[in-house]
């Protein structure tokens, strides 16, 4: 297995009106290629800003972060990111949008053919090639969200990144993204790192759960491997004692150890 | 979201609103009516808004002529409309540089304002997007614009005398200075209030400045800007008639006072109208092309 991520004593502090607030401290994590991490915590832990800091959005205030072996020093299309909120930007079409993406990383290389070709290829991989010349206000949520994935593969990334990509879907839609995430991911064997707080979500998509402690300097809790067969069946797993366990361990980790801490 | 820092902005940025400018609330009929009305629906919401305003022209001119009856000089409805169906029924003629018709003296003043409007778009713009991007820059120009901002444009028209010594530039000269300043404030704030997501997304996809600028900076302001070319506008075109009261030429200010000065009363108050049906046009025409470029979402 090759490491395509590697944080070493990464930790992160803001400076806020009330001094400064040490938000992650002490974070050690690798991540293969091929391998599904998802970071799991209370919200305000700073899963958020830890997947930022693998986005190169924002720099460490300590330690070194390495991607494919050279340091993190700002974003890149080889780090693509699904936004919480999908941020498709209004004034394009869905094409268009995943379009901006695939000049950026391709057009010095390939011809307009050619990466009109990856983008509707890309728009085909998330169900949505009917809808490419639609603008993201004509499409439900749960589309636009496929757009921003489509948007993110389709710069052919070493590591995908998704913030809470599903966190603002109803119930429904949310299940069928997630099917949707998984074939995609077994499809392209991307690497892929996730934030949720959404238990169930990180149990049925995860190769790892990576459960951070609760803030001020945040920090890897604990680490459970979920040790499920792929392809994995939504349905048959809810009778799966292995799943329950998975489920049982990171509930203890939420809401027993880490609430007191909070408390 | 961060407006412009300095006091006295709140109160021109604050009309500025895109969605309070973009959708006039005399387009949409209250739901009390529909529910009232359960038959002849389309019929009454098409009457809807001209309705209540045929109601509210009939009262107008109905108190106007109430009010001119007593003879204080001003003229009443029926001769102002007798007077102005002569006006405009050759709007064109020319009987030398000081009479001309109703035509030419509106066509001069828009002429006028195209032009000041124009180099101030040309100069304002720009300017807004630095300002809104750089904040160095911001700090430099932002009390200086507080500054010269709420000075009467008129004030300007005589620094514009002296720099051109004509009349014609200087009135243009004016136009340029009072509509240059909505156009600076709101395509600056515009860039500033271009949502953080946006310019993420911009930096994960590793884009060109020319690609930022095309793709995410110019859409993302464009209803803004529009906004500020709207209040530049309207304001140019209250500006022009006091601008051309003082320095003569043809113009519908000008013609104005020279109506004035012939005691034509009734002209004066056709000018009025023709001023006010103008503006209006110039208003909606911008208000449209807002609408069609706001992206909500």
């Amino acid at each position: 297995m090759k490491r395509i991520v590697q944080i070493e004593n990464v930790g992160m502090a803001f400076d806020t009106k009330k001094g400064r607030y040490t938000a992650l401290a002490g974070i050690n994590l690798g991540i293969d290629e091929g391998e599904f991490v998802t970071l799991i915590g209370h919200s305000g832990c700073g899963k958020s800003t830890l997947l930022n800091l693998i986005a190169g959005l924002t720099l460490p205030t300590a330690g070194v972060l390495l991607c494919d072996g050279r340091e993190i020093g700002g974003p890149g299309p080889e780090r693509a990111v699904v936004f919480q909120n999908h941020s498709l930007l209004p004034w394009l079409t869905c094409f268009d949008n995943v379009y901006l993406g695939v000049e950026q990383v391709f057009a010095r290389k390939e011809g307009r053919p050619k990466l009109k070709r990856r983008t509707e290829a890309a728009l085909a991989l998330v169900g949505l090639q009917e809808a490419e010349a639609k603008f993201p206000k004509e499409i439900s949520g749960g589309m636009k969200q496929r757009v921003g994935i489509a948007r993110a593969l389709a710069m052919e990334p070493k590591i995908l990144l998704l913030d809470e990509p599903f966190g603002a879907l109803d119930a429904l839609t949310r299940a069928k993204l997630q099917d949707e995430l998984m074939r995609i991911v077994a499809e392209t064997g991307a690497t892929t790192v996730m934030v949720t707080h959404d238990v169930d979500e990180a149990v049925l998509l995860s190769d790892r759960v990576v459960m951070l402690s609760n803030g001020p300097a945040a920090t890897v809790g604990e680490i459970l491997e979920v040790k499920l067969a792929r392809p994995r069946e939504r349905l048959a797993l809810a009778q799966d004692p292995v799943h329950a366990e998975c489920r049982a361990a990171i509930l203890e980790f939420l809401y027993h150890k880490q609430l007191k801490h909070a408390a | 979201m961060h407006a412009v820092t300095i006091d006295g902005f709140a109160a021109a940025t604050e009309p500025a609103s895109i969605p309070a400018a973009a959708t006039p609330g005399a387009a949409k009929t209250p739901p009390a009516a529909i529910r009232a009305a359960p038959r002849g629906q389309a019929a009454r919401r098409a009457l809807g808004p001209v309705l209540p305003a045929l109601i509210g022209f009939a009262l107008f001119v109905a108190i106007w002529h109430l009010a001119t009856q007593n003879g204080s000089g001003l003229p009443g409805p029926a001769a102002t409309w007798k007077e102005a169906l002569r006006v405009f029924a050759d709007p064109f003629y020319r009987n030398g540089p000081n009479d001309q018709g109703i035509g030419w003296n509106v066509l001069a003043s828009l002429h006028r304002v195209a032009i000041g409007f124009g180099i101030a778009a040309a100069v304002g713009i720009p300017a807004g997007f630095l300002i809104g991007r750089f904040d160095f820059l911001a700090g430099m120009a932002n009390p200086l614009i507080g500054l010269l901002r709420p000075v009467s444009p008129l004030a300007w028209l005589p620094i514009g005398l002296l720099v051109f010594k004509r009349a014609d530039p200087a009135a243009t000269w004016t136009i340029f200075i009072c509509s240059i300043w909505p156009m600076i404030l709101n395509t600056a704030q515009g860039v500033k209030r271009v949502p953080q997501d946006y310019l993420n997304v911009a930096r994960v996809l590793n884009l060109s400045e020319w690609k930022i600028f095309t793709k995410i900076l110019f859409p993302a302001v464009l209803p803004y800007l529009l906004t500020g070319v709207r209040l530049s506008i309207g304001t140019a075109w209250l500006v022009i008639v006091a601008a051309e009261m003082l320095t003569g030429g043809v113009g519908i200010g000008f013609w104005i006072w020279d109506e004035w000065n012939n005691l034509k009363v009734e002209h004066i108050i056709i000018a009025i109208f023709v001023i006010g049906i103008v503006g209006l046009t110039l208003e909606q025409v911008l208000v449209l092309a807002a609408r069609r470029f706001t992206h909500d979402e």
